[in-house]
């Protein structure tokens, strides 16, 4: 019985013991061992010039990051495609999620259920099963959406999606978006319908059209929702790797490639210092964002 | 009126039938191509198949090894989700009960892991200091960690809708904690634990950034780092890609139309309520 001092501790100290903490230790110790001590650890060797081309790991100060900041490098590309990838897939995502909610939940009365879980599949999906569906359907010549493009005489938007330096980062959002949009579309629905009808009944009688309406009732009490939805997609955004893995792998060149990718390649190329620099950095960022989401979600703190 | 009724419902319709096709056309081509011939499915058209070539899938089971791979992902998902939402389940019950000072900055440690990174340079070195790296045991371990955040998160907002009564109760009946939570509680929380066992099995099932990590050997591949390592060999014959994509994603797709309601109530439960 490997329980038994739990037991014992229990029966002496009443009220406390009812729920002893060591409830929490199996989790507490997988946690703490194999996701916030790497983390931790990681900001040490980030000061290092730990690699697999050696065994000797010297303290070398900042010069991990002194050669990420430099402009030279293509180091500060990863974080201005990363940022860019967030605050594009944040805002297509939003909008193109509130219109669907606002589809299901005012437009059409049938069926509901139905739509929803149809938009919803390819949230389920794996992430590289879609990015190998999209390098079919997105293929210049023979792809899907150009064929479709080409049918309804719109050859001058057919262009080399994924192929194109230019546009390759923003194809890949716009395939992030595809999948990730169901996601942000239930969880608008789940924040409409917990609006009271009777405000929208009012505001009829009171003679306030569609526009009124929705600018004056559905987004004031909708925005909790969409602020969680927000922090969401950009924790979700910040650390995006699989979809891009999948598609460009970071090419054409260093056209598409982020923050995460850019640590698997210093990962796969023995840069041990310096990648641990780049998950550090990134480490620091999303503490500072995983601040704010736990500020959201969590209801008022209520003491017993 | 009643006519610009109607026929505003019937444009609310066809844009929500488009947004549901537009959604799973790729499901679709996935399913017609993987019965077509190597050559018709050259260009993944939207077509039927001319002839149908259920062959195409004993080949990717032979060549893919996909029996393997599956067997894989089955125990990786089953395990991981199962230790997961058995180790949230208890955590997120005391840390829900007893609400002090120290449970709740533990509470919020814990599922801080929904928001942070991980360091893969240096688990890695745990990886290997543990002797976990490229072995099973290791990469079930780090899927259930993965998912031991969002799941504490999920059971301790349900935790707080079973009355406190029901654990004196049992303690006037002489349980100690260890009873009151497998037997009393644990039986009440099924919705959520079926919820976040369900969320934990897809999660792992659908990863493949653990595996091209810290599994090395194929024989320990699941089925999606399976399905890529297959693409890069079949590249020209989608036929046989689709084949391989379609066995991969039938077990999600049988489980998210079986289990939609737990999946649907399970994301938006903490974004809505919070």
């Amino acid at each position: 019985m490997g329980w038994d001092p739990v037991l014992k501790f229990g029966s002496t100290m009443k009220f406390r013991s009812r729920y002893p903490i060591s409830f929490a230790a199996p989790a507490l110790v997988l946690y703490g061992v194999f996701f916030i001590l790497p983390s931790l650890g990681g900001i040490i060797y980030a000061f290092t010039d730990w690699s697999s081309y050696s065994d000797e790991v010297n303290f070398v100060g900042l010069k991990n990051f002194v050669k990420i900041f430099t402009p030279g490098e293509h180091y500060l590309g990863y974080f201005s495609n990363t940022f860019l990838f967030t605050i594009i897939t944040i805002i297509i995502k939003t909008v193109v999620g509130l219109a669907l909610a606002l589809l299901l939940n005012e437009g059409v009365k049938k069926f509901v259920n139905l739509y929803r879980v149809m938009i919803y599949v390819p949230v389920v999906l794996p992430m590289l099963v879609v990015g190998l569906m999209f390098r079919s359907i997105l293929n210049p010549a023979t792809g899907l959406f150009n064929t479709f493009l080409r049918a309804i005489g719109l050859d001058v938007i057919a262009m080399s999606w994924l192929v194109d330096p230019h546009i390759a980062l923003y194809s890949i959002m716009f395939v992030d978006s595809w999948k990730g949009v169901g996601y942000i579309m239930v969880i608008l629905l789940a924040g409409l319908q917990t609006i009271p009808k009777d405000y929208y009944e009012a505001a009829k009688v009171d003679g306030a059209n569609g526009w009124w309406r929705f600018w004056f009732i559905t987004l004031p009490l909708l925005m909790p929702a969409l602020s969680i939805v927000t922090v969401l997609n950009m924790l979700y955004g910040l650390r995006i790797f699989d979809i891009i893995y999948a598609t460009t792998n970071g090419g054409p060149g260093y056209a598409t490639e982020v923050l995460q990718t850019g640590i698997f390649k210093a990962f796969s190329q023995g840069q041990y210092g310096l990648g641990t620099a780049l998950s550090s950095i990134l480490f620091v960022i999303l503490l500072i964002a995983g601040y704010g989401v736990i500020r959201l979600l969590e209801p008022k703190p209520v003491q017993q | 009126m009643a006519h610009r009724r109607t026929f505003r419902s019937i444009a609310a319709h066809l844009l929500a039938i488009i947004a549901s096709l537009i959604a799973i056309i790729p499901v679709y081509l996935i399913c017609v191509n993987a019965l077509k011939s190597s050559a018709q499915s050259s260009s993944m058209g939207i077509e039927f198949p001319n002839e149908l070539h259920l062959e195409n899938f004993a080949t990717v089971i032979e060549q893919g090894r996909l029996t393997t791979s599956f067997l894989n992902s089955m125990l990786y998902a089953s395990s991981a989700s199962i230790i997961a939402t058995l180790f949230a389940a208890m955590a997120a019950f005391v840390l829900s009960r007893q609400r002090t000072r120290f449970n709740r900055f533990i509470y919020l440690f814990l599922i801080m892991g929904i928001a942070l990174p991980i360091n893969f340079f240096t688990l890695t070195k745990i990886m290997q200091i543990t002797h976990l790296i490229n072995t099973k045991p290791g990469i079930i371990i780090l899927y259930a960690t993965l998912q031991l955040p969002f799941a504490i998160f999920l059971i301790y907002g349900f935790v707080e809708s079973i009355p406190r009564e029901l654990d004196e109760a049992a303690t006037m009946d002489g349980c100690g904690p260890v009873r009151i939570f497998f037997s009393v509680i644990m039986p009440l929380l099924t919705p959520v634990l079926v919820t976040t066992g369900i969320l934990s099995f897809l999660n792992t099932w659908n990863d493949f950034i653990m595996p091209l990590y810290y599994l090395n050997s194929s024989a320990n591949w699941p089925m999606t780092l399976a399905v890529y390592n297959f693409f890069g060999q079949y590249k020209q014959s989608w036929n046989l890609v689709s084949a391989d994509i379609l066995l991969t994603i039938l077990p999600v797709l049988i489980i998210y139309l079986a289990g939609q309601r737990f999946i649907l109530s399970g994301m938006t439960s903490g974004a809505v309520k919070g």
